[in-house]
């Protein structure tokens, strides 16, 4: 089987804009007599369901959350890239693309990276005609920002508080069309099913989570615009609700899964602390520039110190060991996440952790104080000042650079970072994989659309920082309306969708079943949340920062006899009819334990390491992560069949005509 | 360290609600409040009870799902934090702990600990928006210079997370704060000039729909407010509103 | 409330102009307040102002009951645990319990002397005008009965003392006034007044119950 991808004809810079002067349309008459789902309304959701429905469509909405304010793209905190070129400091459209590519270690496509870096200045002039109130110079013109792996000053940010900003941008425009009823809004509402007419996505089953009515819902087109599945590893930065449910039940209804392994994991998050923990929260990846990262050199101090019989701050200089800058002189500290986590892994696995579950390095400041104190000296004209005076001034700089993060991380650990180092240690933070699209983001199952997160479409193996929000809102405000109408032109004769149709009937007794089956297993007394993170114990130490095709092997079968366990004995308390999280819980953890096998086949699959897939067979002699691009350079596109084990790997070469391939090197 | 709860049960919203007492043993001083109500879930599921239903999402703080009335004071005792990022260690040994819903007659009770906070989305679509289409052929974003202390201002405003607190808070259980914060945002930025007088007056018309209290400056919204969200705002739309109803042809 | 709330700051000052006059007991002293009295029951503008600020009284009382019977339905059930101390201050959530008690004062304070001037037993001074300067130091000259009225008239200028606590700042916020700059003034203000003003009034009766002997 041949995926097509349908990538327009012609050269890279005019693909998008010859696609859109030929694209169908549908008239404005048209359009009122077609529905369209739209699953999810986080950026990339609200933004398409605010866009169609403006664009005439009748839109239903869907989120799980009691508003749709709440997605998680509100956590984003850096910025949003885009190619304005507003610092002269030779930005263009080409350099986002390129650097978009680079970045994700050249397993994306190249015409939906140039799309993306098209768009991406629309975006910005959106947002602010929006009222969304991004940061300023004093002339009054957007500030920018710099970002990692990248040479320029592209990056538009509120504080640390973009993703929420851009979101509630999104909502307003998504809440004016709600007011005028052309979208309607389903708030506690979870997808359950997609419904298939015809070889045709026709509708979903969807559940009332407040009275847990199953509810049939007919459309023309089902856009899943419902993020990432992050959460398969139990703990990671993502939302306790964000689930690949949605995206999952879409592959299994004939939606092909693409590059499922692709996880990024984000090396400066606050440590676990215990087995009570439930989620992990990012420090900005800023706090690089300044801190330095140090485990012990000898490991019976890290031993000490992991008692508590040993302070950091008493260890001398020269029995610390600051691995990055070891090992990658030129970088330092400011190596890409993907090296930096593996790095900090590496450390911890040795033995030289430094808290109590011995998964965390320290990430310190002292340094940066006292440059900076020494600086601060300097421009007050403090002739030799003592060391007490250096460490008050340079405590206030890092105090105005960073004081929020500090607070916040002082507020999780009661530890004050300004005295004692930082303690971090890498954790999920964003999935790259999703749901195959083509370029007009169809799946591979007709009138099934998938935006953002949901989908693989434009990070390759790795995103970098700030494109998460780029992409999302590229999807659903620029892309989305127009390549909808695409398959929509042919719709406008096809009338109301029957909500009685057989089809509909038995997804619907499938979804019951499913739950029926939940409330009544043996119920051993083991919780969801047991299960839950069992699978995400697994995931993570076989499929997480450094995979192995032995523990990946494992990791399939023992995932194997956990789904079985699961359906066996989990316990799931409460009835159908009422508002039930647990139920909730339990449904969205069966699908993580089959697509978190179905990201350890990927794993075993794709036998190189790039971006963030690092396979241990596959590393040069320094260690480094080695690509094969004879073999992989291709998308591992994967067909449903039946169970998870079975599935099928179609691939579709990635075709490079407009960038050289080349390795990333650090040191 | 071990505690006493005291939590809000309630089947539904139309049923009566009363404290349950629930004991709690062994929690630690590092998990987050929202981590020892799993822990007390999973007893609860464990001894074949019903948990406890509370919203919460993101627990970062941001997202404004997770809410709790604790010990008297929404979010709990600590200052400028939701309740997904206030810690036990905040709590000693032996300590009893109420937790109940927010509660307004314009957020019913959905079950537990949860509540309706739907009005706050019909307020915002009452005209907590610019009125422009997502085409992207709009002017170019630095077309139009914003003072950086405008949109300082509006970004501070902006910084709402809808979580209520400020209603939970209220004596009035008022939702001032929360429609004063998008007035004042949209209406520091030119983008949002445009239409502000319409704005003012529909969203405190729906605001009164829904059965909030009325303001009387008591000021205990700012102070719980997670985000900080201060009490000019409020100031600044009631400013707007008498401006836009005196100007109205309506 | 607040055109109506800073109305009835502004007739507070007006009013207690007025007494500090009755702090000088001479015959002279109490001749020149009853021509003030007579000055007020009967200019005609001064006449106009007075029914504005019955009208004030009026609905400042009506309207706050009508607003604080809303705020009670907005919320049908109670918190069981409820600490608001520890984000707002008792005066700001009393405003309905001390305008009541202020409401009562005004009715009693009215009946013992509006009421007397214009319809009640009252004698005339040797200018000939009406002798309200007597009727109010017998008030609070006349044994036990005066020493309750002069307390309930301390309490009450106490409770006018907590409601501007609140007030005066928070008729300056409804009006949209909140200033970096000027609010912090106005608060201060606020407070010099409240404490101040109601003070003055307290001393005027018990300055007369004391001059008794």
């Amino acid at each position: 089987m041949i995926l097509d991808s349908k990538i327009p004809e012609g050269p890279l810079e005019r693909k998008w804009q010859n696609h859109k002067a030929n694209i169908r349309l549908v008239n404005p008459a048209n359009k009122r007599n077609i529905d369209v789902i739209v699953v999810g309304t986080g950026l990339a959701g609200a933004s398409a369901a605010a866009s169609l429905g403006e664009m005439g469509y009748n839109v239903k909405a869907f989120c799980f959350q009691d508003s749709p304010r709440r997605a998680h793209s509100i956590a984003a905190q850096g910025g949003i890239n885009a190619a304005k070129n507003y610092q002269n400091d030779g930005d263009s459209v080409y350099r986002l693309f390129y650097d978009t590519i680079k970045g994700g270690d050249y397993r994306s496509r190249e015409a939906n990276v140039y799309r993306l870096a098209e768009v991406s200045a629309n975006i910005i002039d959106q947002a602010v005609a929006q009222g969304v109130p991004f940061a300023r110079e004093y002339g009054g013109n957007l500030d920018n920002r710099s970002f990692g792996g990248v040479q320029v000053s592209r990056t538009f940010y509120a504080k640390g508080q973009t993703g929420q900003q851009l979101l509630l941008g999104a909502y307003s425009a998504l809440s004016r069309q709600i007011a005028k009823g052309k979208v309607k809004m389903y708030n506690r509402h979870e997808m359950l099913d997609i419904v298939m007419v015809d070889d045709k996505a026709r509708g979903i089953i969807a559940r009332n989570l407040v009275t847990g009515e199953i509810q049939r819902h007919g459309a023309h087109a089902v856009v899943l615009a419902s993020g990432g599945y992050g959460n398969v590893f139990f703990l990671s930065t993502n939302a306790m609700g964000s689930n690949g449910s949605a995206a999952w039940k879409a592959h299994k209804k004939g939606a092909h899964f693409a590059n499922p392994c692709f996880t990024q994991i984000h090396p400066t998050c606050i440590p676990v602390s215990g087995d009570h923990q439930s989620k992990l929260t990012l420090m900005s990846e800023s706090l690089r520039n300044d801190g330095r990262i140090w485990v012990p050199k000898d490991r019976k101090d890290a031993e000490a110190i992991r008692a508590g019989k040993l302070k950091p701050t008493d260890l001398p200089e020269e029995k610390r060991d600051y691995y990055l800058e070891r090992r990658y002189p030129s970088f330092g500290n400011l190596v890409p996440r993907d090296v930096a986590s593996r790095a900090a892994k590496e450390r911890c696995d040795e033995g030289y952790g430094v808290n109590a579950t011995g998964e965390a390095v320290y990430l310190d400041f002292a340094d940066a104080i006292m440059r900076y104190g020494r600086t601060e000296a300097n421009v007050q004209g403090i002739d030799n000042p003592s060391e007490e005076k250096i460490k008050e001034l340079g405590t206030k700089v890092v105090e105005a650079k960073y004081g929020n993060l500090f607070a916040m991380y002082e507020k999780i650990v009661d530890d004050n970072p300004y005295q004692t180092p930082m303690m971090i240690y890498p954790a999920v933070h964003y999935t790259m994989g999703g749901i195959w699209v083509d370029y007009n983001l169809m799946t591979s199952v007709p009138g099934l659309f998938a935006l953002g997160e949901a989908n693989f479409s434009d990070h390759g193996a790795n995103r970098l920082g700030a494109s998460a929000l780029m992409q999302g809102l590229a999807d659903g405000y620029f892309v989305i309306p127009y390549t909808i109408g695409e398959y929509l032109a042919d719709e406008i004769r096809t009338g109301e969708i029957d909500t009685n149709h057989e089809a509909f009937e038995a997804s619907e007794k499938e979804v019951r079943e499913t739950i029926d089956k939940l409330l009544n297993t043996e119920g051993n007394g083991k919780s969801v949340d047991y299960y839950h993170k069992q699978l995400g114990r697994i995931m993570w130490d076989k499929c997480g920062m450094a995979r192995n095709a032995q523990g990946l092997q494992e990791a399939i079968k023992d995932i194997e006899a956990l789904r079985k366990e699961f359906w066996q004995n989990v316990r799931v308390p409460g009835g159908a009819n009422e508002m039930n999280p647990e139920l909730d819980k339990a449904m969205r953890v069966a699908d993580f334990m089959e697509l978190g096998q179905l990201m350890c086949m990927d794993a075993l699959e794709r036998e190189e390491s790039c971006g963030g897939h690092f396979r241990e067979e596959f590393q040069t002699e320094e260690g480094e992560a080695l690509r094969r691009d004879e073999e992989f350079a291709f998308v591992s596109a994967w067909k449903y069949n039946g169970d998870p084990g079975k599935a099928e790997l179609i691939k579709e070469d990635l075709v490079f005509e407009n960038v050289e391939l080349k390795t990333r090197s650090y040191k | 360290m071990d505690l006493k709860l005291k939590i809000w049960r309630q089947a539904n919203q139309n049923s009566k609600g009363e404290l349950k007492d629930y004991n709690i043993k062994n929690v630690s001083a590092d998990s987050s409040f929202l981590e020892m109500m799993d822990q007390l879930n999973e007893e609860l599921i464990e001894k074949g009870e019903d948990p406890v239903v509370f919203d919460h999402d993101c627990r970062e703080g941001i997202c404004g799902m997770c809410s709790l009335h604790i010990n008297g004071e929404p979010h709990g005792p600590e200052n400028a934090t939701t309740t997904c990022q206030l810690h036990m260690r905040k709590f000693k040994d032996g300590d009893t702990i109420f937790i109940e819903p927010w509660r307004a007659r314009a957020f019913p009770v959905v079950k537990d600990l949860s509540v309706d906070r739907g009005a706050f989305d019909r307020i915002i679509q009452s005209g907590g928006y610019v009125s422009v289409n997502t085409s992207g052929n709009t002017l170019d974003a630095n077309a139009l210079p914003v003072p950086k202390a405008d949109a300082d201002e509006a970004f501070n405003a902006a910084t709402c997370i809808g979580c209520g607190a400020c209603v939970a808070a209220c004596p009035n259980a008022s939702a001032m704060l929360f429609v004063s914060a998008k007035v004042s945002q949209l209406s520091l930025l030119p983008q949002g000039k445009v239409e502000a007088k319409d704005r003012v007056l529909n969203m405190v018309n729906q605001m009164d729909l829904e059965g909030f209290g009325n303001c009387s400056n008591v000021g205990a919204c700012a102070e719980e407010c997670p985000k900080e969200i201060s009490l000019e705002n409020i100031a600044r739309m009631n400013r707007e509103y008498l401006g836009a109803s005196l100007a109205s042809s309506k | 409330m607040s055109i109506t709330g800073l109305f009835l700051i502004s007739f507070l000052i007006v009013h207690l102009l007025g007494n500090l006059q009755l702090l000088d007991l001479s015959v002279e002293g109490q001749e020149k307040f009853n021509v003030y009295a007579k000055f007020m029951t009967t200019f005609p503008l001064i006449k106009i102002v007075s029914y504005v600020l019955y009208f004030s009284i009026l609905f400042h009382a009506i309207d706050g009951i009508a607003l604080a019977r809303q705020n009670r339905a907005a919320r049908p059930e109670r918190y069981k645990s409820w600490k608001p101390n520890t984000n707002s201050i008792w005066a700001s959530r009393n405003m309905g319990l001390l305008g009541v008690i202020i409401l009562a004062f005004i009715i009693m304070h009215m009946s013992q002397f509006w009421y007397t001037m214009h319809w009640g037993p009252i004698g005339t001074d040797a200018q000939g005008n009406k002798d309200l300067a007597s009727v109010v130091i017998t008030t609070y000259q006349d044994g036990t009965a005066g020493m309750i009225f002069v307390l309930l008239y301390v309490i009450s200028m106490a409770a006018i003392a907590f409601h501007l606590w609140h007030g005066f700042a928070s008729a300056f916020q409804t009006f949209g006034l909140n200033h970096k700059r000027y609010t912090p003034f106005i608060k201060k203000l606020g407070y010099g007044f409240s404490v101040v003003v109601p003070l003055l009034y307290a001393i005027i009766p018990v300055y007369i119950l004391m001059a008794k002997n």
